[in-house]
């Protein structure tokens, strides 16, 4: 399978600053690819030098099929980018706006007024397409700047961090207009410091960290890979919290946390449901009266938040 | 697509401004107009031409032409920061189209504007009585400088906006913009000046064109001895020639410097 992004080796440096140092991304075609760190993890960076808008320092990149660094022009005519600012015009209107887009796109007047409409309806914008851009919501700000990114049914699509600033209710426009973009073919590389954002919308995730990729899979993948299940106990005298969670880590072979609010106890078990078992068995053993007790799947926060850790972790001892 | 076409859109899209937002334009030429009256009848009594004589109106309007020029560079550079900052200037650059072409599409709004100030501003000098005493083709030479002026400060202004992108720096120009304009020849002739600030002024490149612009409108001039009056013309082609050799490339450094 031809992949409609390929990224290999890219080093950028900004003064002392490595801001891309070794980053490597495949991108399937049709799918949605979130790229997913903290502030500062590079993620930008690595949108502008595939967008062509930073030069590339080191390392190769093609994006359909087209060297970023041999053919810039050719890249820019596959991809749509929706930047981190809402970069339409803001005196302007909804459709002056994707009419403009579309006449530079290269489309003769009537076919860009033809094809603004058609996105206007299509991102539920028709109502307010007339009325100037400064008047819209974040939400309909970002679905407008999505749908000027769209107006050449780009091969890649590129979104950094589309909902950062927005309430819930844009959030979830932006989620709908994404999905809305997928479905219609388009490949989109999505990043992203929200996991939840990460978790709903991508079909493949990429963890970053200070320059590169530390983790690449589905979000299930990344969640089991990581972390197995996690067993946590709910006690009924908070006096024994400790002790229940010595037995909790000595039965899993993981030390185990404690949630002294919640009277909580939880570790992680690679053996599942069996460590479970175990552990009730222990309690019961020793006396320690149970409130709740449960067995989940990790959140993808906890699954991040490992990752990050043991990568910061192995920097500094390095 | 060609750069003269994607730059002729991105100008649609400014000249789209103005129908959007009348006030806008309709404020930039209405203050100067402010500007010319309070001059003409608040002050203009009370000043006097070096070899002029008593058409105080005659030497000042070419001089308010001028001036209308250099506080265009004050557009270039808001219009060129914000979009900038807004990553509009971004999503042109990600598009497929020359990078010239956002520069040129400035340069036509620019330049049309000031094209339109400048027709507004001969208008309402009509009125006042000013009075072109040459010929249709010298007046013609006369704006045609005047726009060469503001076209060298279009780079000056694309420089400025691209380099420097605070709210501040933006600030910091428009209050700059006020001494060199006054720093001139705009409004009175650097002749009646005390020796040593005569002598700035007169080369302050606003001084040059204004003088130029005189000459051939057939206006009082002010300026009675000096390389300035017997080759106005010839400088004021020169000089923003100078301006525009320097910051061009300067410009286009800077835009460069995006990419980094």
């Amino acid at each position: 399978m031809d992949h409609s992004l390929i990224a290999t080796g890219l080093r950028k440096r900004f003064g002392q600053t490595r801001a891309l140092d070794g980053f490597d991304l495949r991108v399937a075609p049709g799918t949605v690819h979130g790229l997913l760190g903290p502030n500062g993890a590079g993620k930008s960076t690595a949108v502008r030098v595939l967008t062509t808008l930073t030069r590339l320092e080191e390392g190769t990149a093609t994006i359909a099929g087209i060297d970023v660094r041999r053919d810039p022009a050719g890249v820019r005519s596959r991809i749509g980018l929706v930047g981190q600012a809402a970069a339409v015009d803001e005196i302007l209107g909804g459709e002056q706006n994707l009419v403009m887009f579309g006449r530079l796109f290269g489309l003769a007047k009537r076919a860009a007024r033809a094809r603004a409409s058609q996105l206007l309806e299509q991102f539920d914008l028709a109502e307010v397409g007339s009325k100037p851009v400064s008047s819209y919501s974040g939400g309909m700000r970002r679905r407008l700047d999505i749908a000027a990114s769209l107006i050449l049914s780009p091969s890649v699509l590129f979104l950094d961090e589309p909902t950062t600033g927005l309430d819930p209710r844009g959030r979830n426009e932006v989620w709908r207009a994404v999905r809305q973009a997928s479905a219609a073919g388009t490949t989109v590389l999505l990043t992203t410091q929200y996991l939840e954002e990460a978790d709903q919308l991508a079909d493949q995730i990429s963890v970053m960290s200070a320059g590169r990729v530390i983790a690449d899979g589905t979000p299930d993948s990344l969640k089991s890979d990581l972390g197995a299940d996690v067993v946590s106990v709910v006690v009924s005298d908070p006096g024994r919290l400790a002790e229940a969670a010595g037995l909790l880590g000595r039965v899993a072979g993981a030390e185990a946390s404690v949630d002294k609010d919640a009277r909580a106890a939880s570790t992680r078990a690679t053996t599942g449901s069996a460590a479970m078992v175990e552990a009730i068995r222990a309690l019961d053993a020793a006396g320690i009266e149970l409130d709740d007790v449960s067995l989940r799947r990790p959140t993808l926060d906890e699954v991040f938040l490992t990752l990050t850790d043991t990568d910061t972790n192995t920097k500094e001892t390095r | 697509m060609s750069a003269i076409r994607a730059g002729w859109i991105i100008t649609l899209r400014d000249l789209q401004h103005w129908v959007r937002q009348p006030a806008m334009p309709i404020f930039g030429i209405a203050f100067t107009i402010m500007l010319l009256l309070m001059f003409a009848f608040l002050f203009g009594g009370a000043i006097e031409i070096p070899g002029g004589g008593a058409d105080y109106i005659g030497f000042l309007l070419p001089g308010v032409f001028t001036l209308t020029m250099l506080f265009g560079l004050e557009n270039t550079m808001a219009a060129m920061s914000e979009d900038s900052k807004r990553g509009v200037t971004d999503r042109f650059r990600s598009m497929p189209i020359p990078s010239s072409s956002i520069v040129l599409g400035r340069a036509g709004a620019d330049l049309l504007y000031s094209a339109l100030s400048l027709a507004v501003l001969m208008g309402g000098g009509l009125l006042l009585g000013w009075r072109v005493e040459t010929g249709l083709g010298q007046a013609v030479l006369a704006a045609a400088l005047l726009l060469w002026l503001r076209f060298a400060l279009l780079w000056l202004g694309i420089f400025l906006g691209l380099t420097f992108r605070g709210a501040g720096a933006t600030m910091a120009i428009q209050v700059l913009v006020w001494p060199i304009g006054f720093l001139s020849s705009v409004f009175v002739s650097t002749e009646t000046m005390p020796a040593w600030l005569g002598a700035v002024t007169q080369w302050n490149p606003v001084s040059i064109t204004a003088t130029a612009a005189r000459e051939l409108f057939g206006n009082p001039t002010g300026v009675t001895a000096g390389l300035l009056s017997t080759h106005a013309v010839l400088l004021a082609v020169v000089v923003p020639l100078a301006i525009t050799l320097v910051f061009l490339p300067l410009s286009a450094r800077a835009y460069r410097g995006l990419g980094k």
